[in-house]
């Protein structure tokens, strides 16, 4: 079961604020959903290979070379602030 | 014009019984006029269709079309769609336009379709019921008081409602068949693999896959073929010869072996959509097929497994939107961090933000081994299953979800009982495997049944097969809400 302090720490590693007052909440609903998968826990994989994706792929290699062009302008037009091609953030550095 | 299958549709555009200009306009009119009850799009845009319509009509008359020239579609508002809103159903992307083209829009794009908009959605696609999107929820032709499945559910109402014959969806753990089976409609979810997933929205990579809806098997073997294909810039894309998921429509189903999970068919299972499934099995058994009983012993474990492997890859993949790089940023922070939290906080709606705090927690020092690493063992026991039991069987038939579509609210404040929505679908994602779903009856309330097919990897063409001879011999896929009629 999941405690207040841990729920707090959860969102502070997502990066989420949590308001106070929806805390005992997303306690509920969180220690629900595992509850959900707690019998998965019990199940005996000894020996069981862990499957990483759907089907078994072998890393494909491409040539050293570049293929994209500089679109850099074009994908920073969806951001919330950009200046001379710089995504703009709070100081981080005093 | 909105009664007609793909293949009328193409047919209609080849002997210019009608322009795609006018075909368009049909679907445009149909969108304004009906899709205020069902809020099943995002964005419509009428220029940027009509505009396409026409340079499909210059090419019809160059004689240079194709199966698909011509024929409007919606995508799922996460397919990228370059110059379109592509929104994801979020606060955090709600004004976020896509810089470029997914590989399966900009496929069918060549194909020459007409995109007349993108459809709503369940936030990020996490959801069973499209309750969950910023744009408010989806509602299901058949009743308006009802959901229809999701997370695709704005693609599966649009095509239930005929407001457009074809459209695109995603399914990571049921997200097109299950929508399909409560709009009565036909959803196809491919192997994984067959559908580059560049540019589509990324919510759990090892399990997201594109698929289609459209009113038949024969449509959505016409939309496969226009947006299946190997795609380098996907590091998952199998590099496979092209096929054509339409060659074995024809050939009947003597001698086929249909396996029933013992599991499926259990308590779990409404009365009204069992009797709907066991007539569809009779129906194949009539048409020389032979039922088999086979076992899937793992598959209670599937949606356990599934909720910690998938809200573990999307708190990953959503990671990225952080404030800075797209979409929505707080108005108000102090430091770094703060806006960080501040942005997700608001740009993430409920369930999103449950399913990224439970994917952090599994994958968190101390519980990756018991959560992550477990669940992907257990996730190699359900596919073995699956393995063991086509060797008794060429397809695997039953339910697509768990009841007919539900009430409104019904389900959405309880995220555990949510969940079990997807019980017969999500299995299917974490094998990899290609699944569809296909109208086979009406149960409680004269609400749509579906009959779920499951295949062996890359066996969509028996699957859609079976599904297409199911059809000839029944009409259910023909039936319509009263919407879709005036």
């Amino acid at each position: 079961m999941l405690s207040r302090e841990e729920i707090l720490r959860i969102a502070q590693l997502a990066r989420l604020e949590v308001p106070e007052a929806g805390v005992a909440a997303l306690q509920q609903q969180l220690n629900g959903i595992l509850g959900l998968v707690e019998q998965m826990r019990a199940v005996d994989t000894a020996g069981v290979e862990p499957m990483a994706h759907a089907i078994d792929l072998t890393q494909r290699l491409r040539d050293d070379a570049v293929t994209e062009p500089d679109r850099r302008e074009l994908y920073q037009q969806g951001a919330p602030a950009v200046e001379d091609g710089l995504f703009l953030v709070p100081k981080v550095i005093e | 014009m909105h009664d007609k299958s793909l293949s009328a549709l193409a047919a209609g555009l080849a002997a210019r019984d009608f322009s795609s200009v006018e075909l368009t306009g049909h679907f445009l009119d149909r969108i304004a006029r009906h899709d205020g009850a069902l809020n099943s799009f995002i964005t419509v845009d009428a220029d940027k269709a009509l505009a396409a319509a026409r340079a499909a009509d210059a090419r019809l008359a160059r004689g240079e079309g194709g199966p698909l020239t011509g024929i409007p579609i919606a995508h799922k508002d996460l397919f990228c769609t370059k110059g379109w809103k592509t929104t994801c159903g979020s606060r955090m992307l709600a004004d976020w336009v896509a810089p470029y083209d997914a590989h399966a829009v900009e496929r069918l794009a060549a194909a020459g379709t007409v995109l007349v908009g993108k459809t709503n959605m369940d936030e990020f696609a996490m959801g069973s019921s499209n309750e969950s999107s910023h744009f408010g929820p989806v509602r299901n032709p058949w009743d308006t008081a009802r959901v229809p499945g999701g997370s695709s559910g704005g693609s599966a109402a649009a095509v239930a409602a005929r407001l457009v014959p074809a459209a695109t969806g995603t399914d990571t753990g049921g997200s097109i068949r299950q929508p399909a089976s409560l709009c009565g409609v036909s959803g196809i979810r491919p192997t994984y693999g067959a559908v580059s997933r560049y540019g589509m929205v990324a919510f759990a990579s090892s399990l997201d896959q594109g698929g289609a809806f459209g009113e038949s098997a024969e449509d959505l073997a016409l939309v496969m073929n226009g947006m299946a294909g190997f795609d380098p810039r996907d590091s998952t894309s199998v590099d496979r010869p092209a096929e054509d998921y339409a060659r074995d429509l024809a050939r009947p189903l003597a001698g086929l072996r249909v396996g029933l999970p013992k599991e499926y068919f259990s308590a779990d299972l409404a009365p009204d959509v069992a009797a709907c499934v066991v007539g569809a099995v009779e129906e194949l058994r009539r048409q020389g097929a032979t039922p088999v009983e086979v076992s899937l012993p793992n598959q209670a474990l599937a949606v356990p497994v599934y909720y910690v492997i998938a809200p573990a890859e999307a708190s990953s993949n959503l990671s990225r939107f952080d404030g800075v790089r797209y979409g929505h940023r707080a108005a108000d922070y102090g430091d770094l961090n703060d806006l960080y939290r501040k942005s997700r906080a608001e740009g993430f709606g409920a369930e999103v933000q449950r399913r990224i705090l439970v994917g952090t927690y599994v994958l968190s020092h101390g519980y990756y081994d018991a959560y992550y690493l477990q669940a992907q063992k257990v996730r190699r026991l359900i596919a073995a299953d699956f393995a063991t039991a086509f060797e008794s069987c060429d397809v695997i038939a039953g339910p697509a979800a768990p009841s007919v579509a539900f009430p409104l609210g019904e389900k959405s404040s309880d995220p555990v009982r949510m969940y079990l929505e997807d019980l017969y679908t999500i299995s299917v994602n974490l094998a990899g495997l290609p699944g569809l779903s296909v109208p086979c009856g009406f149960g409680d309330h004269g609400l749509p049944v579906g009959l779920q097919l499951i295949g062996n990897y890359f066996d969509e063409a028996r699957m859609l097969r079976v599904a297409h001879q199911y059809q000839l011999a029944t009409d259910w896929h023909r039936r319509r809400p009263a919407l879709a009629e005036g």
